[in-house]
């Protein structure tokens, strides 16, 4: 069943690939504007042997983890805070619920203006995109923890700390993690756009590039990177969160089917 | 005590964004004071029929298209088990590519119109709605399908009555991610190459540096932000009132 699925799988990416073959080749779509993909794979290669496109992808992750690593920090500690001081978290419910929808990119400008085309232009666009997924989880996650559990720590004694530690903090760890996961989601579309709009170093610059220089094949390939770079990302993030979880009855009751 | 806490801090933040910028004489960061009163001159009469109307019309034209070809296509690939499997790999690719780089792609061969916005908007939000309608319509309770088969409810009225019935919170879930993606690809596709649009006039600003006009068009976007999504709010209680009712109940009785 897993294999004939796998097999199906393999089958419609060879499809999808070879419609990209033959769909310009026989003047279906044009040539100009949709390469046949042995030529985009062409174009791959030559950046692959190219040493300003990994610098490039070094950019593109640099500012990617360096974000991710300040939203999540914040977002937990923030979070944390919110829900286990009494009143914060009903005072600041309706400030995050008008600052959350904000649209990460009208920030752009004011990044702009403040740091050009540095790293932390990018970092502030980043991390202000990916906190939000994450604190936004810590609440709900804090929110779940079972009252029975609280109230029997709080009798044997357990301190704030303690309790934090040992009964908020296993409650709330697999809504961090799916946290994580859509934070790290949001960080490379972030960091990615922010390099195309902005031009800071990275990836998106490089796209920029090949789009005003009529590099066709070109842009096709860094698309396809940032897309195989969104895949992996998904993968380790998903990884990460299995290994975290390990102990959680979610994750045990996949590994036994 | 609740409307106290609802107003208390976004009130004490505003105070203290007014009186520690109030004789702000930083370029970048003008007084509240200037901002506000900038802002009935920028975003009034002509200016919210050139710009800000174009933008909404191509946010709603792409998002409408997205979300209807989501639940189409989701629709199709969540019923057959062989069709999903054939394309799972290809759609983790397809929606793994950011959004955004997906402007330089399609201005190629869609120029620089409103047709490449709406294509752009349409294509980036098109992903979460089908991928968590597969999703959806996959989980459809067995016990449900086949009651209704038994019950001799199929074809037009089974998709409507259980299969889309069964998947909408599911599909409402992606909706609202759409929701972001498509506002952040309206914006971004009017930075690029426009003649009007929000996008376009707040990238006019920031360059020609009217720096209190800038502020004020992030503060229409943070306003348009916020309205969307307290408007989506509002449908999805109406529409999935049935299932936030149902959840309450059964979560007041173990």
């Amino acid at each position: 069943m897993r294999g004939a699925n796998a097999a199906l799988g393999t089958a419609g990416l060879a499809v999808f690939l070879a419609l990209g073959e033959v769909a310009p080749r026989l003047g279906l779509v044009k040539e100009a504007y949709f390469p046949p993909t042995s030529r985009i794979a062409d174009a791959l290669g030559q950046e692959a042997t190219d040493g300003a496109f990994w610098t490039a992808l070094g950019d593109t992750l640099t500012g990617w983890a360096l974000g991710l690593v300040a939203a999540v920090v914040g977002g937990v500690v923030v979070g944390l805070v919110l829900s286990v001081v009494p009143y914060l978290r009903d005072a600041t419910a309706s400030t995050i619920e008008f600052l959350r929808p904000i649209p990460s990119v009208a920030l752009i400008p004011l990044a702009v203006l403040l740091y050009g085309t540095e790293l932390r232009s990018v970092l502030l666009l980043v991390v202000y995109a990916s906190f939000w997924q994450v604190l936004v989880q810590v609440l709900y996650g804090v929110r779940d923890v079972d009252p029975v559990a609280e109230e029997t720590a709080r009798s044997y004694g357990l301190g704030a700390w303690a309790r934090t530690r040992h009964v908020l903090w296993p409650t709330a760890l697999p809504y961090v993690m799916t946290g994580v996961r859509l934070a790290a989601a949001v960080a490379l579309i972030l960091a990615v756009t922010a390099e195309l709009v902005i031009g800071a170093p990275g990836l998106g610059a490089r796209i920029a590039v090949a789009q005003s220089s009529q590099a066709v094949p070109d842009l096709y390939a860094l698309v396809v990177v940032t897309g195989l770079l969104g895949l992996l990302i998904n993968l380790g993030a998903r990884a990460v969160e299995r290994r975290a979880l390990a102990w959680h009855q979610s994750v045990r009751g996949e590994v036994a089917v | 005590m609740r409307p106290l806490f609802v107003v208390a801090l976004p009130a004490l933040l505003v105070a203290a964004w007014w009186f520690a910028s109030d004789d702000s004489t930083a370029v970048y960061w003008p007084p509240l004071r200037t901002i506000l009163r900038t802002f009935p001159d920028v975003w009034t009469g002509e200016r919210l029929r050139t710009d800000v109307l174009p933008s909404v019309l191509r946010l709603l034209a792409g998002y409408v298209s997205a979300a209807v070809a989501g639940v189409a296509l989701g629709t199709v690939i969540g019923s057959y088990r062989r069709v999903r499997a054939f394309c799972e790999p290809v759609l983790e690719f397809l929606r793994a590519v950011p959004p955004p780089v997906l402007v330089p792609v399609i201005m190629l061969f869609a120029g620089i119109g409103d047709t490449m916005k709406i294509v752009v908007i349409a294509s980036g939000c098109l992903w979460p709605v089908l991928l968590n309608t597969v999703e959806g319509v996959r989980a459809v309770d067995s016990v449900m399908a086949e009651t209704a088969r038994s019950y001799g409810v199929t074809g037009a009225a089974r998709l409507r009555h259980v299969v889309l019935r069964a998947a909408s919170p599911q599909i409402f879930a992606g909706l609202r991610q759409a929701l972001s993606i498509g506002i952040i690809l309206m914006v971004i596709s009017e930075m690029f190459a426009a003649s009007n649009g929000l996008g376009f006039t707040i990238v006019q600003f920031q360059r020609g540096f009217a720096i209190p006009d800038m502020w004020t068009g992030i503060l229409v976007l943070g306003l348009l932000g916020l309205l969307l999504s307290v408007l989506f709010q509002l449908v999805e209680r109406r529409v999935l009132g049935w299932y936030h009712g149902l959840r309450d109940s059964s979560r007041r009785a173990p």
